[in-house]
């Protein structure tokens, strides 16, 4: 079947099987390999990516669901041109190890802030429970995203 | 290092900053290439047929089914095995495929190719696979009754009949760990059409898969250029082979690029464990605290193959006392086989184990002897100049234990807690804990590992520094792992050479010269000095050839000019140097496990504070602080990265994770059901630096990432026993554990202090 779906502001009609996961077709049939699949179960969130407005895990979401969905992944966020400002933060603060969890918990954090930008620290860390990393113990992750919500609230002051 | 390198002042990005990593970028915006995001053009995927049974005898394989499927270009056995049929680091033990016997749940016996990974999967899935079932050896004081030993460490220092006033004796279990990197197995093989191959798979060190690829392939290690691999974590769990030699076979015999990816199920059967242990203590102390003796015997589970099995148990062994003064030790540690799952590397290599015991051991000495825990620590504290207890080796370089313990312990507590608020009880949000029924503890752990291969290695790394026109490349075939030696490399040769314009270059396995494994807190001092060695030496070049007295960015300088550019300096070529740095030799052991068998030490004490519903059993870390020997920090913000990542990891395998083992079956082979800490069981981390530089490692650098993991486990038990009374002496500590706890078999009494005089 043809799906048609929007994904980083660009429309794309892709051809895929009825088994296809909307992560195969970000990896495979688009290229976008940002997001990862790391275990296929919605558990660790490497995969997540903001799906009409819902951060999701795209290993959940059957790639038939995406019909005339607005998608947007790590990719879509930023590049090394002009990193969003959790990208800059996750560079910044050591938030980035082996860097397998990284586009999930930028694309995580970042629809965060935009949802929530007054989240409490409680609130980030319970937001962000859906995306396991194996390297940082989550330390420096915490510290990124306050430095990015921080550096949000000051662009917005007058 | 040269004197003019003193005198000049820092340079951009240099040894001390907290530099962030050159990878950083391409990693958060998702264009960094993972083993599993490369691609070939015309790659087929592949696809492992397992056993799942942990014993059998393998009847009958036959491919016909799958080779008979649309879309399947080849379906493997260990008949199609080109060359030697079997592979290991040490001891080539493994079949490359199951060859008359199944020994571990999930065993691979056959690979496909196929177009796409769907029909890889269900063609692995049409191989037919007859066994008989046998009965699988799961259970370690068996293994040892029946002598399926891989090796016995002896360790017999001392005299065997001085005793001490005071004994406790235990026996505790650490459950298997895995080390579950979040980045799955995943690797790709590309033909280089005159028969040779180029391969990319999960690895920490290229040349030690190159020598076992190029013997199981029957290739000429010049045709066989095993590439560096960008990994998704590894923690020890890519140390051994995993699908390089499948995917390699499949490429040679199609002649075609083949990617294989594993999912989360497989890579739970596809790498190697933290072996789960089984240990008897015995300690023994004068009335003042003096420790005089420690008898220990050290089970661990090696699963079927030998892997790094030889030196694991090696390490738990020597490393059985911990950082403590004793003269008097006599252990045996035995690495058993069994048909649980391999176990091989995890962060801390066979010396997690003992220090789990060791340390409860040290808290029930401190509770017979009416001690507080820390000043018996401090009291046997190991530093420089002193005996290691297990082979008496003279510790000749500075090893700060006292120093750890007490600037751990002037870490000031956090505050108790006093809200309602889920998040912050026992159990979190899905708990039903009401405040009045937690009860906090804070327990202590210290714990001591080599630094480097050890037991007469011969063991280096080579690096190759090259300056050119547009600044100063460092080559390595070292590993990056996610760990930030990347970072290190180029913070030294940036400190070295003088120049910011640095960066690092890695190279496969026919371009430089082996590096060595990225494991046992090796690469900062041994890339490290290989790299600086290098730098120093490219740099004295550049001054000769231009007759000046520094070097920047710019070119050579005297006396402030600029009298070469880098352009000019660099006119006949690039001006290079190559290192092979070799750390000191070490003695392998004599039958009594004596000898200098270690290169250098580290140290770490570890403070945890816990919260316990002791009604439901539940546990939330509050926090763990640590102080920890460095060095040097070379790039602070990257030591607190692998103290707090490593304090998950040993914080998690005291409450959270166990691979359960039913049998030899692993019955929780997903992240669902095998629990991976997420930032609401992460604890809050504080670290102290103890900088104590080292006199070999590059600027006093020391390697020192496992140490967060060791003691964290055992700091973290010691806590909970302190909240519960109870003696939990096997981790993780379960919620029935303290919900429910069983009564010591041979100990009528609820739970005694276990003690007694002599």
């Amino acid at each position: 079947m043809i799906v048609t779906l929007q994904v980083n502001g660009r429309s794309h009609a892709v051809e895929v099987a009825g088994w296809e996961s909307l992560l195969w077709v970000l990896r495979e049939r688009l290229g976008l390999r940002g997001a990862k699949d790391a275990c296929l179960q919605g558990e660790c969130g490497a995969c997540s990516v903001v799906f009409d407005g819902e951060l999701v895990c795209s290993c959940l979401v059957m790639a038939a669901d995406a019909e005339g969905a607005e998608v947007t992944t790590v990719e879509g966020l930023g590049d090394a041109g002009g990193l969003h400002p959790v990208q800059q933060a996750f560079v910044d603060e050591g938030a980035v190890q082996c860097g397998y969890c990284t586009p999930g918990l930028a694309v995580a954090t970042a629809h965060l802030l935009e949802t929530h930008p007054d989240a409490s620290l409680d609130e980030l860390r319970e937001a962000l429970a859906g995306n396991l990393c194996r390297c940082t113990g989550y330390g420096a992750v915490l510290r990124a995203a306050v430095a990015a919500q921080r550096g949000g609230a000051e662009e917005a002051a007058p | 290092m040269s004197e003019t390198l003193v005198r000049r002042p820092p340079v951009r990005g240099g040894v001390g900053a907290s530099v962030p990593r050159p990878d950083g970028v391409p990693k958060v915006t998702g264009r960094f290439e993972f083993l599993g995001d490369m691609h070939h053009e015309d790659m087929l995927w592949g696809a492992t047929r397992r056993a799942w049974v942990p014993h059998a005898r393998l009847v009958r394989v036959d491919v016909t089914p799958a080779l008979a499927m649309p879309g399947v270009h080849a379906a493997l056995t260990q008949d199609d095995v080109p060359g030697h049929r079997y592979q290991g680091q040490a001891v080539t033990d493994q079949p490359v495929l199951a060859e008359d016997e199944v020994r571990y749940w999930g065993e691979p016996v056959a690979i496909v190719a196929a177009d796409d990974p769907e029909t890889a999967r269900r063609a692995a899935e049409a191989i037919v696979v007859e066994v008989e079932e046998l009965d699988p050896l799961t259970d370690l004081d068996v293994a040892l009754e029946r002598g399926a030993v891989f090796r016995h460490v002896p360790v017999r220092r001392g005299d065997p009949d001085a005793h001490g006033e005071v004994v406790v004796e235990g026996t505790y279990v650490t459950a298997t760990q895995d080390p579950a990197a979040l980045g799955t197995e995943a690797g790709l093989a590309v033909p280089d059409g005159s028969g040779g191959i180029d391969l990319w798979g999960p690895t920490q060190w290229t040349h030690i898969d190159l020598k076992q690829l190029a013997a199981c392939l029957a290739l000429d290690p010049a045709q066989l250029r095993v590439q560096p691999c960008r990994l998704g974590g590894a923690f020890g769990s890519r140390e051994d082979l995993s699908l390089q030699t499948h995917i390699g076979m499949l490429a040679l015999r199609l002649g075609r690029p083949v990617k294989m990816v594993y999912d989360r199920h497989e890579s739970f059967v596809g790498h190697v464990k933290r072996h789960g242990a089984l240990m008897h203590y015995r300690h023994e102390a004068d009335r003042d605290g003096t420790l005089v003796r420690v008898d220990a015997r050290i089970l661990l589970d090696g699963g079927p193959y030998q892997l790094t099995s030889n030196a694991v148990i090696a390490n738990s062994t020597y490393f059985a006392v911990g950082p403590y003064r004793c003269d008097h030790v006599t252990v045996d540690g035995y690495a058993l086989r069994t048909n649980n799952p391999p176990s091989g590397a995890m962060r801390g290599f066979g010396a997690n184990q003992p220090c789990f015991a060791a340390e409860a051991q040290m808290d029930r000495l401190a509770a017979a002897l009416g001690m507080d825990p820390l000043e018996l620590r401090l009291r046997n504290a190991l530093g420089q100049g002193d005996r290691l207890p297990t082979t008496g080796q003279l510790i000749e370089h500075p090893l700060p234990t006292d120093e750890v313990i007490r600037s751990v312990a002037a870490i000031p507590l956090p505050d108790p807690a006093d809200d309602d608020d889920p998040l912050h009880l026992p159990g979190g949000t899905g708990m039903t804990t009401p405040r009045s029924r937690v009860v906090r503890g804070v327990g202590y752990a210290v714990g001591l590992k080599n630094l480097q291969f050890s037991e007469g290695f011969d063991d280096y790394a080579e690096a190759r520094v090259e300056l050119t026109a547009d600044g100063a490349v460092v080559h390595t075939a070292a590993i990056e792992v996610g760990q930030g030696m990347v970072t290190i490399i180029e913070q030294i040769a940036r400190s070295a050479l003088g120049m910011s314009n640095v960066r690092v270059e890695f190279d496969h396995t026919g371009r430089i010269g082996s590096a060595g494994s990225t494991s046992a807190s090796r690469q900062t001092q041994m890339a490290g000095n290989a790299t600086l060695e290098a730098a120093t030496a490219v740099r004295e070049q550049a001054l000769a050839a231009a007759g000046g007295d520094d070097l920047d960015d710019a070119g050579v300088w005297r006396d402030g000019a600029l009298v070469a550019s880098l352009t000019e300096l660099t006119a006949n070529g690039p001006l290079t140097h190559h290192v092979r740095y070799r750390h000191r030799p070490t003695d392998q052991p004599d039958a009594d496990g004596q000898g200098e068998l270690h290169v250098d030490f580290c140290v770490a004490a570890h403070r945890a504070v816990v919260d316990v519903d002791p009604d439901l059993g539940l546990v939330r870390v509050v926090e763990i602080a640590i102080g920890q020997d460095v060095g040097r920090a070379l790039n602070p913000q990257q030591v607190h990265g692998q103290i707090e990542g490593g304090i998950a990891q040993g914080m998690a395998h005291a409450v959270m994770e166990e691979v359960l083992l039913d049998r030899g079956v692993i019955r929780n082979p997903t992240l669902t059901d095998y629990l991976l800490p997420t930032c609401l069981d992460a604890p809050h981390v504080e670290a102290a630096l103890v900088e104590v530089p080292s006199p070999w490692g590059p600027f006093g650098a020391k390697g020192m990432a496992e140490l967060p993991t060791m003691s964290a486990t055992p700091a973290v038990a010691a806590a909970i026993r302190a909240a519960t009374g109870l003696p939990l002496t096997r981790v993780p500590i379960r919620p029935e554990d303290i919900a429910v706890p069983d009564p010591p078999p041979d100990d009528p009494e609820p739970h005694p202090p276990e003690a007694g005089g002599r």
